[in-house]
């Protein structure tokens, strides 16, 4: 486990997360989601966890996003809050 | 809130060292005994496919069953039957994406299908197993129906096939600790059925951990694609994204 590298990647990862709840366009913010879950999987692959990044690559990067652009098609495309 | 961050990361400090030889998850007497008996008990290389399938099958099952539920569930709110009264006469149709996108589509799904494929298969020796490759399975349903029309996707896998192919995932997993029990032995017992699948009792497990895995695919594949199909029209199912 290389520390330096998991630094980096919690750093995005915290920066990423707030992002997304501060992004007033919803399309962004779901694809800020999918960036999330890229990153967390890349935190879990290099800390030896291989089944929940493979999991995580499939579920978080694929079918998640997908659908949470799915929704955003079908309601407002800006946040209005 | 940052009063409670910084207490929560206070708090880090007294964790044990990352693979460290004392701490709980590696000394005490549960995990090691999946580490060390996990292979000659059940021949199965990956230990957390067998954790997941065979020492805790039944909350495996369970999670299965809870992924059905949100599919029906998903299926039970937005479902909507109109008669396409409020649709425009004429419809643009639904073509999915643009000409490159449909060539690279067409050119990649095989061998996603077959990768997804792969994966549920291999969930022993690599990094995988039925839910992995469930997803992936999915996905590419999903992709299909991006890049050619929800009308193409249908075609393929219509509604009545997803909820014939999650309803047999289940009755797969679940009739296989059934056939446990007939056996003689208990409930998701995977050495009863010794004498029906070929080697001895330890490819027994090995094999019944394959026929759940396929159970748990199949449900997974199904219910993705329709949560897919039902959230991008909101429950008519006539024009896709």
């Amino acid at each position: 486990m290389i520390w330096q590298f998991d630094i980096i990647i919690l750093i995005f990862l915290v920066v990423t997360a707030v992002i997304a709840l501060r992004v007033k366009d919803l399309l962004g913010a779901s694809m800020i989601f999918g960036i999330y879950s890229f990153l967390i999987c890349l935190l879990w692959a290099e800390m030896g966890a291989v089944d929940v990044a493979f999991t995580e690559a499939a579920v978080g990067a694929g079918v998640s996003t997908v659908i949470m652009i799915a929704t955003v098609f079908s309601t407002t495309r800006r946040s209005k809050d | 809130m940052i009063i409670v961050g910084s207490l929560l990361l206070s708090a880090t400090k007294d964790f044990p060292d990352w693979g460290d030889q004392d701490s709980p998850a590696n000394d005490g007497p549960v995990s090691s005994f999946y580490i060390e008996k996990t292979e000659e008990k059940t021949k199965v290389p990956n230990m957390v496919t067998a954790v997941l399938a065979d020492y805790r099958g039944y909350d495996t099952m369970f999670e299965t069953v809870v992924i059905f539920i949100a599919g029906i569930g998903i299926i039970a709110v937005l479902r909507t039957y109109g008669n396409n009264d409020s649709t425009p006469k004429n419809q643009v149709g639904d073509e999915g994406a643009g000409l490159l996108a449909k060539i690279t589509c067409s050119l990649i799904l095989p061998f996603i299908q077959l990768f997804a494929l792969y994966v549920v298969a291999h969930g022993h020796h690599s990094p995988g197993g039925g839910f992995q490759g469930g997803v992936m399975l999915g996905a590419s349903y999903i992709l299909l129906a991006l890049a050619y029309g929800l009308a193409r996707a249908k075609s393929c896998f219509s509604e009545k096939r997803t909820l014939v192919f999650a309803v047999v995932g289940i009755i797969i997993y679940v009739g296989w600790g059934v056939l446990c029990l007939i056996m003689g032995k208990e409930f998701l017992n995977y050495s009863a059925l010794d004498s029906i699948l070929p080697g001895g009792v330890e490819m027994a497990r090995s094999h019944s951990m394959l026929a759940v895995e396929i159970g748990v695919a199949l449900t997974v594949t199904a219910v993705m694609f329709s949560m897919f199909s039902n959230l991008s029209t909101k429950g008519r199912l006539d024009k896709g994204l």
